[in-house]
């Protein structure tokens, strides 16, 4: 099947306008008490441009014949880049900076049923690493190869899943009924295992089948796949860390009424 | 935090970052510069290759967990450097025991080498360093508490 040159065209608008929009709230933030941190857009611009690293004709035509490409491409869309989205911290910058009307919807929609049953570690764990499981053990995968909607179907479901899987462990934006962080650690800590043994599992038995990709081919994506989940999960414990530890240190000048707060915020250490 | 805290806290830091530590050598010389150990050998049961998956996310949290409790105490000038430099080398040398004992011989993940006619000696090798390493830590961790314990009663710094 040969991949059409103008398939890029759409999302890269898509995201390119994510990205103006985000910077037109930031900037609108400026002369206000508390500005838009620059910090944060620094991520959100660097989620993007992974985002459009992955989606330009050259990456995406190597991903397309090359499973190695596709793992490269798995893990700039579906884990790096939401750890750049995620920690931009996109949700609290849109209540900012619409109006209350707005963003009353806004509210109503993350306390929507759904979405508190959506950010909880544990379904976004299933959803992310399920799928993974999902698309390579099983005839999914081949299937993508000759389907364009199934195609571009699995890429969106790897970023909003990235997405969720981030926000829910250590996201910035405030999560509904989010469980405590000794909790999303332990989720984190399976996440971590579930990724590891799926790389050594397709490289023992050679997952995904049914495709032209050689053994070799074969092995070094999922080698890729076990060192690159590696990095972006490394960088996922230190933000989970970094919150425990700011956590603590605020919770030093806590009164009495925080000290329930305080169970559901410390590490067993 | 009274002296006796600081010197475990300072313990356990450097435990969990010589595990990590130690883990990360392994991978980098033996995995990767060497080439002597395999990412998967076809010896390895099923069993094995998911609690490998457990193993390895457990070293990485570890080592984080390691790094903040370290710095943490640095930070706040607590650290005990005499019980840090013990536990570091209790790490190093718990880890790499472990991985000769459960992640060669009992898991089967791989082997220390391939291709040489007995992996006897260097099992034997591997876990004696392991344990070299552990003794030097008890070493150290009894001189920190007798270190303790004779001198002046420990105060801020």
């Amino acid at each position: 099947m040969s991949y059409q040159h103008t398939d890029w065209l759409l999302p890269f608008i898509l995201v390119i306008a994510m990205l103006a929009a985000y910077l037109v709230a930031a900037y609108r933030q400026r002369g206000k008490t508390r500005s838009w941190s620059d910090r944060r857009t620094a991520c959100f611009a660097l989620g993007i441009a992974v985002l459009v690293i992955a989606i330009i004709p050259p990456v995406a035509d190597f991903a397309h014949h090359d499973l190695r490409g596709h793992m490269i491409q798995h893990l700039l869309i579906g884990m790096l880049a939401p750890l750049g989205l995620v920690f931009a911290a996109p949700v609290t910058l849109a209540l900012k900076a619409l109006p209350a009307a707005a963003g009353r919807y806004v509210v109503v929609f993350l306390h929507a049923p759904l979405i508190g049953y959506l950010s909880q570690p544990l379904t976004a764990l299933l959803l992310n690493v399920g799928g993974m499981y999902l698309l390579y053990l099983t005839p999914l995968y081949a299937a993508s190869l000759t389907s364009p909607a199934l195609h571009t179907l699995v890429h969106i479901h790897f970023v909003i899943a990235g997405c969720l899987f981030t926000w829910a462990i250590a996201g910035p934006d405030p999560g509904p009924r989010r469980p405590g962080l000794r909790f999303r650690l332990w989720v984190l800590f399976v996440s971590m295992a579930m990724h590891a043994t799926l790389a050594k599992l397709m490289y023992a038995y050679r997952w995904p089948r049914g495709t032209h990709h050689t053994p070799e081919e074969i092995q070094s994506a999922a080698q890729l796949m076990y060192y690159g989940g590696d990095l972006t999960e490394l960088v996922l414990v230190i933000m989970l860390f970094r919150l425990w530890y700011r956590n603590q240190k605020t919770l030093k000048t806590a009164g009495p009424l925080q000290r329930k707060e305080r169970l559901k915020t410390t590490l067993p250490i | 935090m009274d002296s006796k805290l600081a010197q475990k806290r300072s313990l356990w830091s450097t435990f969990l970052l010589g595990i990590g530590f130690m883990a990360a050598v392994d991978e980098i010389i033996f995995h990767q510069i060497l080439a002597w150990h395999h990412f998967y050998d076809r010896s390895t049961p099923l069993v094995a290759l998911m609690s490998d998956g457990f193993l390895h996310a457990g070293e990485l949290i570890i080592f984080v967990a390691g790094f903040f409790l370290f710095f943490d105490l640095r930070k706040r000038g607590f650290l005990a450097s005499r019980f840090a430099w013990a536990g570091f080398f209790l790490g190093l040398g718990v880890f790499q025991v472990f991985d000769g004992i459960v992640d060669h011989k009992v898991l089967r993940l791989h082997q220390i080498r391939y291709g040489v006619d007995s992996i006897l000696p260097y099992d034997i090798a591997w876990n004696i360093f392991g344990v070299f390493l552990m003794a030097i830590g008890a070493v150290l961790y009894s001189r920190a508490r007798h270190n303790s314990t004779a001198a002046k009663p420990w105060h801020n710094r």
